[in-house]
């Protein structure tokens, strides 16, 4: 393989926008955030493209790459199929701004909405590992919104008014599971948050990046708070009878 | 929101993102016809010291007057039809809500879409009380197990005593390894340095609830060939071979 043929969105609207072809040196190791830089250094210098790290950190070159949500800067071009064109566009569940950048404030304005961090005021800030290894799969989140992306309850339902999305519900959850923590946001997490809108179809796991599981062990966990709340008796009676929560 | 799409094809994968929706829907519903016809059939369900799994407990009872096997399959049933993993799977495969990550559904109820939020899909909340149900079935099963080494002449092993103990074992693994079961027994508490033995539980339905996915297919195949088996002996098709 001596070059490689990418297709890449460009405009500033999916209606009129289109893919415009490029050929591009391949190198060894190479990956499809490098043919961008490529053609932005040889072809056409206002290609619009985010990033950062380039070294999947950063989670800023967030794109559909042959239509799987995917960082470019972790996408290797020997991993994609050599007889076809690699096609590139942007996410498809946010606002385009132009070519592959498209608009991701909402996740921070939702993100606001959280109620935060809330230790007891005579906390003694001791904790063992057991308590926050938890936390820390949690914490490995790079906010790059491939997961709010791949959500189909925002990406094809656009209930954006109604659910949070799957980055979010990890944040909650780091909060939730955090054993410093004593805010109860179970009542938050089922109305606002909407946690009942997610039917755990794990694509959000699929797509991350950072191999977190968040169905398995951030959204389901959560639903089963919400469970325990509201919609078990025994728990329900139990917590009459022992006064906890 | 302006200048998102929820219209458009379908997808832009060119990859078979169809094929394991496709094998799914295959597989349940083979299963799913298999066993009505089996549940309904209420026969050839018991041979020697060997009782089908589809059937047990053997309730029989005067005023019942369809199968037994009506009277115990809703539970684990139930069980699955509520299981986390279940539900991935048919919300893509028979639902196509969505049948493949980046793969839009066939319907994009543009604001109407409410998850588990209504009726009926809230009811998928109760998959802790099918997950108790299932448990006092599998303890049935544990016990016809035990029961099939003990044949009138004594004790002994055929092929159908390790078909029923192997298939006791796979449904064990399958609900160990349940998300409720892992909340249950540990995943609720914020503080696992205060409850120790509640966390190595934990770590331990852990560990298995990263395979539910194995579990869930090995449990629902090896059930109804464990069934299958009790039925071929039961009307002679083939002769349970005596090991021991």
């Amino acid at each position: 393989m001596s070059e490689v043929v990418l297709q890449v969105f460009r405009g500033t609207t999916r209606e009129q926008g289109e893919l415009k072809e490029y050929r591009v040196p391949y190198v060894e190791g190479m990956v499809v955030l490098d043919a961008l830089h490529y053609i932005q250094a040889n072809y056409d210098g206002d290609l619009a493209v985010r990033w950062n790290c380039k070294a999947a950190k950063c989670g800023s070159c967030s794109a559909e790459v042959n239509g799987k949500p995917r960082l470019t800067c972790k996408t290797r071009i020997d991993s994609l199929p050599k007889d076809e064109p690699i096609r590139v566009y942007p996410m498809r569940a946010f606002p385009l701004i132009k070519d592959l950048v498209t608009d991701v404030s909402w996740n921070y304005e939702a993100k606001k909405r959280i109620p935060p961090f809330t230790p007891d005021k005579n906390t003694d800030w001791i904790m063992f590992q057991e308590d926050i290894d938890r936390l820390q799969e949690f914490r490995k989140c790079i906010e790059c919104f491939l997961c709010q992306n791949v959500c189909h309850i925002l990406r094809d339902h656009g209930r954006k008014d109604a659910f949070f999305g799957p980055r979010l519900m990890i944040k909650i959850a780091e909060l939730e599971m955090h054993p410093k923590d004593i805010l109860d946001r179970t009542e938050f997490l089922r109305k606002e948050a909407g946690v009942g809108f997610c039917n755990i179809t794990k694509c959000c796991t699929e797509v991350c990046p950072e191999g977190i599981h968040i169905t398995d062990n951030g959204i389901i966990p959560l639903k089963e708070r919400v469970v325990d709340r509201y919609f078990d008796p025994v728990m329900w009676i139990f917590r009459k009878i022992s006064g906890r929560k | 929101m302006a200048n998102t799409t929820t219209e458009g094809p379908l997808t832009l994968r060119r990859d078979a993102w169809w094929v394991a929706p496709l094998l799914t829907v295959i597989v349940l519903t083979a299963f799913g016809i298999y066993a009505t016809w089996r549940a309904l059939e209420g026969r050839y369900y018991e041979v020697g010291p060997y009782l089908s799994p589809f059937y047990s407990p053997l309730i029989l009872v005067d005023w019942w007057k369809f199968s037994p096997a009506i009277l115990i399959l809703w539970a684990p049933l139930g069980f699955r039809v509520t299981c986390y993993y279940y539900r991935k799977a048919y919300y893509r495969s028979f639902f196509w809500s969505p049948p493949a990550c980046a793969v839009r559904g066939l319907k994009s109820r543009q604001g109407k879409y409410t998850g588990e939020t209504r009726f009926p899909y809230i009811l998928q909340n109760v998959h802790r009380y099918f997950f108790y149900a299932a448990t006092v079935v599998l303890a049935f099963l544990w016990y016809d197990a035990f029961k099939a080494f003990f044949f009138e002449d004594g004790f002994g092993v055929g092929v159908g005593s390790i078909v029923l103990l192997v298939n006791a074992a796979l449904l064990t693994m399958y609900s160990v390894s349940c998300h409720s079961c892992r909340h249950l027994v540990g995943g609720k508490l914020d503080i696992f340095s205060s409850c120790p033995t509640r966390y190595r539980l934990w770590r331990w339905v852990s560990a298995l609830n990263e395979h539910h996915m194995f579990w869930a297919w090995i449990s629902l195949f090896g059930v109804a060939l464990a069934d299958l088996y009790v039925r071929l002996v039961a009307t002679g098709t083939i002769i349970d071979v005596r090991l021991i």
